[in-house]
């Protein structure tokens, strides 16, 4: 019996666990290529608008930083340029995620001791989710290709394009086998890897960053920190323009490294172990911890931390680049117009500040969701019940949970009007007056995002078990209302179906009060359903 | 006076009757046992008890306030320990017992660092690395250590060794010893044999049996098997005398307990030489409720029991 025996059983054991996932994330990144390629060629039709925006892509340091080098000035070069960043990350994460789903969750739920304890070789598991992985990302990429070239570009470029956002699933395919073997949680390993496409981005961003300009014309040559990343190899690629296929070596070397070290690490530890110890806690307790609402904040600091984090960076680097806007778009009547229908009003920076709020303010939305629906989470996991059985009330319970919630948000939509006021203002003068302006630009998003609270709180009390599949689509629902209702000619009453339709567009616009005290209204009528409703109701797992 | 009072409880789920009228008395300062197969209704009548679950109707008394109107109250003098016990993966089991009883109004330090080293639990360790056998010693320690007037406990040992099980037994005297009452609801016997001064057997939502060991016992035979220089005759006659066997050159039989008297002064007229008598076991009690619902299972789950 070899170490392999089996592979090919737990493969396809894999492959129907992931049937809908696997499917979903093949499909979506295709059809996710297909419309941002469909978008940008709507926004730059002409070599006349594609030169202006190369331009700023090697002049902006904001540009060069998220979307690296631009390869040349055909379409296929720009449609690169705006979607690589997206389908690279995705590529990057979702190769992770399934690398571990399949090996060390597995251990760590203890599925991988009865299947060790068959007919199953030593290396099966890992190879098993190798093989899945890999296939899934040379059949994403390949469906890919296919959709470049349907929206109309060269063959070669969409095959190199594609190949490149493949090969950075595939590098990240060994990034994860080695973390699988290194954490004993699947969360731990998650976080590994996740925190290696991290320091990928970054390496990549300071190289682009740090790259000198071409002579010739609009050509970016990296500095060496983009050569470390497998993030920074797919833009090396050069689709395109002119392709330097030898760059593809890479991802796969890294991968072919990765699968090397994995296995001799499985070789030489138990099932079930990690290399990395386990960390311990605190024997006892911090008196800070001792209520719902210190367990609350123990629960979500990580969780916000991490929020924080990404929204401060965001906020500054758009903030930075509003500086950019009146440049980037003065020759660009359609991302003009785009701007001023996300944001309203009639300055151009002022919409273009209010519409990169208004992100912030969806985005943050998805932080209420999910932080409000971990108390779901505990009740169907069976924590919720031994906590209830304690001295706390229901409503109290609830009632933290929610100000928690209400809490972070009101945090990270503060800090993201405070960084991109600074961004901004840092970029243009006068830091204070737009910090301020922006800061509190941001506050006054705040109703919709109570009543985002409110819409989970109500459904978690009312129909517990479907609160879950419920609350992401009412907060999908308003994305699609918000973001492409005007784009979608949709009738003024679906769109103020979405509580973001009502705050106002500030600063584009001046303050309403009206729309925000009916808001709030709303939002505290969904908060009392939602208490009465989990008061009067039974604790279904 | 009574710290549990369960009369004529019902509890449905959609168009199922968990709970069926249900009946329970836990007197104050009893260990009361609580048995039955899964799914009989033992958890929805502790769910209940706590104020988890809204009952459809009857009368519920707990430490005489309503269980789901003084929860939070009742939840000061109580503590409660699931038989699938999940805590935050990410917390120490040292903060999860803090935890639960600083929410449960207040810990006794020295009751929580003496529990923690008769079980053998490490409060260091983060919660998603234990196993469940350790999760149970945290919801236990969390329990035991605090000073309430009643203690509900859903098969708290599942998961214990024999040593760790042991130490349980020991705990749970303790806790009798300085007053207070516990409902053991369980399905190791033995433990419910070595602890409960009183049990109730439910089955199918009600509760089919209750009293003390010895009351129950008594409604139940006692099995004898004898040995004589001259073969027994006459057996058949007697009152109380069941399912008569010559076993081995001996006669097995059971008696009813009333009848146990007549019974020896029958036999030694045929001089005994030998003779044993047991007393029913819990397992048969248990099995005798247990037995009508799965005919064909019955046999083997006696037969293995023995």
């Amino acid at each position: 019996m070899s170490s392999f025996t089996g592979t090919v059983r737990l493969a396809r054991l894999a492959l129907r666990r992931d049937r809908i996932r696997l499917a979903i994330w093949v499909g979506g990144t295709s059809l996710i290529g297909y419309a941002l390629a469909e978008s940008v060629a709507g926004l730059y039709p002409d070599e006349q608008t594609r030169l202006g925006y190369a331009e700023t892509a090697v002049t902006s340091v904001v540009a060069r930083a998220f979307n690296g080098p631009i390869a040349g000035t055909d379409l296929g070069a720009v449609v690169v340029t705006e979607t690589y960043l997206t389908l690279a990350l995705l590529a990057a994460l979702l190769s992770t995620f399934a690398v571990v789903r399949h090996t060390r969750q597995n251990e760590e739920t203890g599925r991988a001791e009865l299947l060790g304890a068959a007919a199953i070789g030593r290396y099966a598991l890992l190879t098993a989710a190798l093989v899945v992985v890999v296939g899934a990302n040379v059949l994403a990429a390949a469906l890919l290709a296919v959709a470049f070239a349907g929206a109309g570009l060269p063959i070669a470029g969409s095959v190199a394009a594609a190949a490149a956002i493949g090969g950075v699933g595939v590098a990240f395919t060994g990034v994860a086998a080695v973390t699988a073997q290194l954490s004993v949680t699947s969360r731990g390993a998650n976080a590994l890897a996740a925190a290696a496409v991290g320091v990928a981005f970054l390496l990549r961003a300071a190289g682009d960053v740090l790259g000198e300009r071409e002579i010739d014309g609009v050509r970016l040559e990296s500095a060496w920190p983009t050569w470390l990343s497998p993030l920074g190899w797919g833009t090396q690629v050069g689709a395109f323009a002119a392709e330097r296929w030898w760059v593809l070596a890479l991802p796969v070397a890294l991968l072919v490294v990765g699968v090397a070290v994995a296995y001799s690490l499985a070789e030489r530890r138990d099932v079930g172990a990690g290399l990395l110890a386990a960390r311990r806690g605190p024997a006892r307790a911090a008196s800070g911890l001792l209520s719902p609402t210190g367990l609350s904040w123990r629960l979500q600091r990580g969780a916000l931390a991490g929020w924080a984090v990404a929204v401060a960076v965001l906020g500054l680097s758009m903030g930075v680049a509003g500086h950019e806007v009146d440049a980037m778009i003065a020759e660009n009547p359609a991302a003009a117009e785009a701007i001023a229908q996300l944001g309203g009003g009639s300055e151009l920076v002022d919409a273009y500040l209010a519409a990169m709020l208004g992100l912030f303010a969806l985005t943050i939305g998805a932080y209420v969701v999910q932080a409000l629906l971990r108390i779901r989470a505990d009740e169907s996991d069976g924590i919720l019940e031994p906590l209830l059985a304690t001295a706390v009330s229901r409503t109290r319970w609830l009632g933290t949970q929610v100000l928690g919630a209400v809490f972070g948000a009101s945090a990270l939509m503060l800090l993201a009007g405070v960084t991109t006021g600074l961004g901004y203002g840092l970029a243009t003068g006068d830091p204070v007056a737009w910090t301020v302006e922006l800061g509190w630009a941001g506050l006054l998003r705040l109703p919709a995002l109570l009543v985002v609270a409110g819409v989970v709180t109500a459904l978690f009390g009312a129909v517990p078990r479907w609160s879950v599949a419920l609350s992401w689509t009412a907060l999908i629902a308003f994305l699609l209302l918000g973001q492409l209702g005007a784009v979608l000619d949709l009738p003024q009453a679906a769109l103020n179906l979405s509580p973001y339709s009502h705050v106002p567009s500030v600063p584009a616009v001046d303050v309403t009060v009206l729309p925000l005290v009916a808001l709030t209204a709303v939002a505290a009528a969904l908060l009392a359903t939602g208490l009465l409703t989990f008061r009067r109701r039974d604790t279904p797992t | 006076m009574s710290v549990i009072s369960i009369e004529n409880l019902v509890k449905t789920f959609g168009g199922v009757r968990a709970l069926d009228g249900l009946d329970l008395r836990v007197e104050q300062g009893e260990v009361h046992g609580f048995l039955g197969p899964n799914g009989s209704g033992k958890s929805t009548t502790i769910r209940i008890l706590l104020g988890l679950l809204r009952r459809d109707s009857g009368q519920v008394r707990i430490l005489d306030g309503d269980p789901w109107r003084d929860a939070v109250a009742l939840h000061r003098r109580l503590a409660y320990v699931p038989g699938d016990v999940n805590l935050w993966p990410n917390l120490s089991g040292g903060e999860a017992i803090d935890l639960f009883g600083a929410l449960r109004g207040g810990l006794d330090q020295g009751r929580r660092d003496e529990l923690l080293r008769r079980f053998d639990l490490d409060p260091t360790k983060k919660c998603r690395t234990y196993s469940k056998g350790n999760r149970q010693k945290v919801a236990i320690v969390a329990a035991f250590a605090s000073d309430v007037e009643l203690y509900v406990l859903d098969e708290p040992t599942s998961g214990l060794d024999p040593l760790m099980e042991a130490v349980f037994q020991e705990e749970v005297r303790n806790l009798t010893g300085a007053g207070a009452s516990v409902l053991l609801s369980s399905h190791v016997l033995a433990e419910v044999e070595a602890l409960c001064d009183r049990v109730s057997i439910i089955r199918e939502g009600r509760v089919v049996e209750s009293g003390s060991l010895s009351e129950l016992r008594h409604l139940a035979r006692t099995t004898v098997t004898v040995e004589t220089a001259r073969p027994v005759t006459g057996l058949a006659e007697l009152p109380g005398v069941h399912e008569v066997r010559p076993v081995d050159g001996r006669v097995r039989l059971e008696v009813e307990p009333e009848h146990l008297d007549r019974l020896l002064g029958h036999l030694v007229r045929f001089e005994v030489r030998a003779l044993t008598s047991a007393p029913p076991t819990l397992e048969e009690l248990f099995l005798r409720h247990y037995g009508d619902s799965a005919d064909n299972g019955r046999s083997a789950l006696a037969g293995g029991a023995r």
